[in-house]
């Protein structure tokens, strides 16, 4: 699938995505639900702010040291019997994964959710080999029955879809009988894939963080499909994106918690699974043979650049949860496979501007991304910096700012803390309301006030549209 | 084999300006400490109820016994599944609790089919773990925040025990219980720091598989067991 999903601008998807109604019925339901689960469990802690100041030094340490660490990994993979293959671009990667799975003489691949799989097009390359490839997490075999819809969020890939819709893709694909209950619809699709697990010959995994001191790599999962893809069949594949590592298994477990809270709300996931090496003899599961590739792809060109930042990345959605943007155009208007503010910082600098230079403005620089980011990447100012770069390129910006709000449907916009109290205010602050009166939990500017006090919530009349209808009209 | 690794490095170095460091371990100074705070100061007791409590969240039932009365908890529970088969680790702690007798008299008597990993039984191992209906194991960790045991797969204890059956049944030794995941994460890491090798795969399990990729409503029991119960017992 590549970083871009499909052509076409970007104007005209959000034209389309804003007539989605049950899309973004979904994406704001989510959005709430997702938030406030993460705020209480976060809350719980009761030192959120020492946690996400740990989570950014840690990042920000082996993005510095990364030469060393990734030299260490490597070393104990192969210690333990495992292969390293270090990709610079994705072509690298495809190649080197095609030439394992051929070697195998590999039919059927499962694999479970990796982004930098989908990032790299692996599908595809596996796939005019002459393998099946299943994806097997949820979200992600439903869009791929589909025809191959696209995802539209990086935890809930199938968010935009409704459960009718679903119930009829498992009708036409995989002869389905029963009710658009998503408990029926989920048992379904156990037994089925239950089959595709027994009998797959390679299985491909991504990686959360690998864990440089032991050589192992870790899955943070709730369904159990990665621990099945790395059980039974007797090659494993994982792919990672070459920042994604940790020096110890005592920092794994702060950014495993970090990740856990901010991406869906609970404590830790139904499985971590920390995984070293091939099986060891008298092992009678586990993958005989382990590759782990580890893929550049262009976050290089970003080290050392004033984008470092975005390489702290934990992938957990928290900034796609929390945007008002995003909330009302979803994920498909940014036309890459990370959508919302990290999409909109990392996809230019994977996939460049030409195709991209709209998506820094997809924003209002409300600053809610860079509070709800567990790892503390100041996305807001990595997005303004974006548009100060393309303007010095373009000379002009690619699009009206005021007509991209118009066109989101959340009103014109230049100076934020203006617009956060007036013309805007209502829309883009509704996520942080907690009745409709006032804002327990603002963010960016207003967060400081919201600690200690409520915020009055923006009416939906603005004052001076109020003063202008008690007074009869403004004079002509 | 490692392939294409020097090139790979020296451009990250390059990128970040300096010469390659592959050598020199750096220096980790944390400013901030937040996890070991977490829970810290909580007594066994304490951490049993935290540990209780999350169960709840986690969709997750709680027995908490006596070792004397460890196997009658477990055999009614394995009734309540629906029986066998069932499938075990090959671990001398069922003997330490003195469960021997019930795994292979009382529940082959009964018509119970016990299959316990060998690795004499090779590849029928994950066969037996597929159709079976329970899957018991012990935890070799448990952390009480998040209510999770924490298995270490090598050997007899396959990981398909606690994956492939459609229940799963936890037995936690009370005194393997500790704060949260940075205690684990302490005790596994110290391993490495002493030479040993960690088994190649080690689980946190908290609970039953689930999801809620259908319109954000959670499914309980997906690819993994579809439910699972904790036994907590006094230490022998």
């Amino acid at each position: 699938m590549a970083v871009k999903i499909t052509d076409g601008n970007f104007k005209d998807k959000v034209k389309d995505n804003l007539q989605d109604d049950f899309m973004r019925g979904a994406v704001s339901g989510a959005q709430d639900r997702l938030r406030s689960r993460r705020l209480e469990n976060a809350e719980e802690l009761g030192n959120w702010e020492e946690w996400r100041s740990h989570g950014e030094e840690i990042r920000q340490h082996v993005l510095e040291n990364l030469d060393y660490y990734l030299q260490e990994l490597s070393d104990n993979v192969q210690k333990l019997g495992g292969h390293v293959f270090f990709a610079q671009t994705a072509d690298d990667a495809n190649r080197y994964i095609e030439e394992v799975v051929k070697k195998k003489e590999a039919k059927k691949i499962v694999k479970s959710k990796s982004m930098v799989t989908e990032e790299i097009g692996l599908n595809a390359v596996l796939e005019k080999a002459g393998c099946t490839v299943i994806e097997t997490d949820l979200g992600e075999y439903i869009l791929q029955l589909d025809e191959h819809d696209p995802p539209s969020h990086i935890v809930a890939p199938a968010l935009h879809k409704n459960k009718e819709q679903i119930r009829k893709v498992f009708e036409e694909k995989i002869n389905y009988k029963k009710s658009n209950d998503p408990t029926e619809l989920a048992r379904h699709a156990r037994e089925t894939l239950r089959n595709e697990f027994l009998t797959a010959d390679v299985g491909i995994t991504g990686c959360n963080f690998a864990i440089a001191e032991s050589g192992s790599i870790s899955l943070v999962t709730n369904e159990g499909n990665a621990r099945l893809a790395t059980t039974v069949p007797k090659t494993q594949i994982t792919v990672m994106g070459m920042e994604r590592i940790v020096p110890t298994f005592e920092e794994l477990e702060v950014l495993v918690s970090l990740l856990t809270r901010s991406a869906v709300g609970q404590k830790l996931t139904s499985y971590i699974t920390v995984l070293s090496g091939p099986r060891r003899e008298g092992d009678a599961d586990g993958p005989e043979e382990f590759h782990l590739v580890i893929v550049d792809n262009g976050r290089s060109n970003i080290l050392g650049t004033e984008f470092q930042s975005v390489l702290q990345c934990i992938r957990c959605a928290a900034c796609i949860n929390v945007c008002p943007v995003y909330r009302h155009i979803g994920g498909h208007s940014y036309n890459s496979i990370y959508p919302g503010p990290i999409g909109a910082v990392l996809t230019p600098l994977l996939a460049g501007y030409d195709d991209f230079k709209e998506l820094p403005y997809a924003s209002t620089l409300c600053g809610a991304c860079t509070e709800a980011c567990p790892v503390k990447i100041p996305l807001h100012e990595l997005l303004h910096k974006h548009r100060q770069i393309i303007v010095e390129k373009e000379g002009k910006a690619p699009i009206s700012e005021g007509l991209m709000m118009k066109a989101f449907g959340i009103g014109a916009a230049s100076n934020p803390l203006y617009t956060t109290g007036t013309k805007l205010a209502t829309k883009v602050m509704k996520p942080f309301m907690k009745d409709k009166e006032f804002i327990s939990k603002g963010p960016g500017p207003l967060k400081e006030w919201t600690m200690i006090r409520e915020f009055p919530a923006p009416k939906n009349e603005r004052f001076r549209d109020w003063y202008k209808n008690r007074e009869g009209g403004d004079k002509k | 084999m490692i392939q294409q690794r020097a090139p790979f490095i020296k451009n990250i170095a390059t990128a970040l300006g300096r010469e390659m460091n592959t050598t020199k371990k750096p220096e980790r100074h944390w400013k901030y400490n937040p996890q070991a705070k977490t829970l810290a100061d909580l007594s066994q007791d304490e951490l049993v109820q935290v540990f209780q409590k999350q169960c709840n969240n986690i969709h997750t039932d709680y027995i908490e016994t006596t070792a004397e009365q460890l196997k009658e908890v477990l055999a009614n529970r394995v009734d309540m599944y629906g029986g066998g088969p069932v499938s075990i680790w090959q671990d001398e702690r069922f003997d330490t609790f003195g469960l021997r007798n019930l795994l292979e008299e009382e529940w082959p008597q009964a018509s119970v089919e016990v299959n316990e990993w060998t690795v004499e039984n090779g590849d029928d191992n994950i066969k037996l773990a597929e159709k079976a209906n329970v899957g018991i194991t012990f935890s070799d960790i448990t952390l009480a925040e998040s209510a999770t045991v924490v298995l270490f797969s090598t050997g007899g204890q396959g990981r398909s025990v606690s994956l492939l059956p459609q229940t799963y049944i936890a037995i936690i030794p009370k005194s393997t219980i500790v704060p949260r995941m940075t205690q684990a994460a302490q005790i596994i890491s110290k391993k490495v720091q002493n030479g040993e090798t960690v088994p190649p795969c080690i689980n946190f399990i908290s609970g039953p598989s689930n999801s809620a990729d259908i319109e954000m409503n959670l499914v309980v029991g997906v690819h993994g067991p579809i439910k699972a119960t904790y036994i907590i017992v006094e230490d022998r």
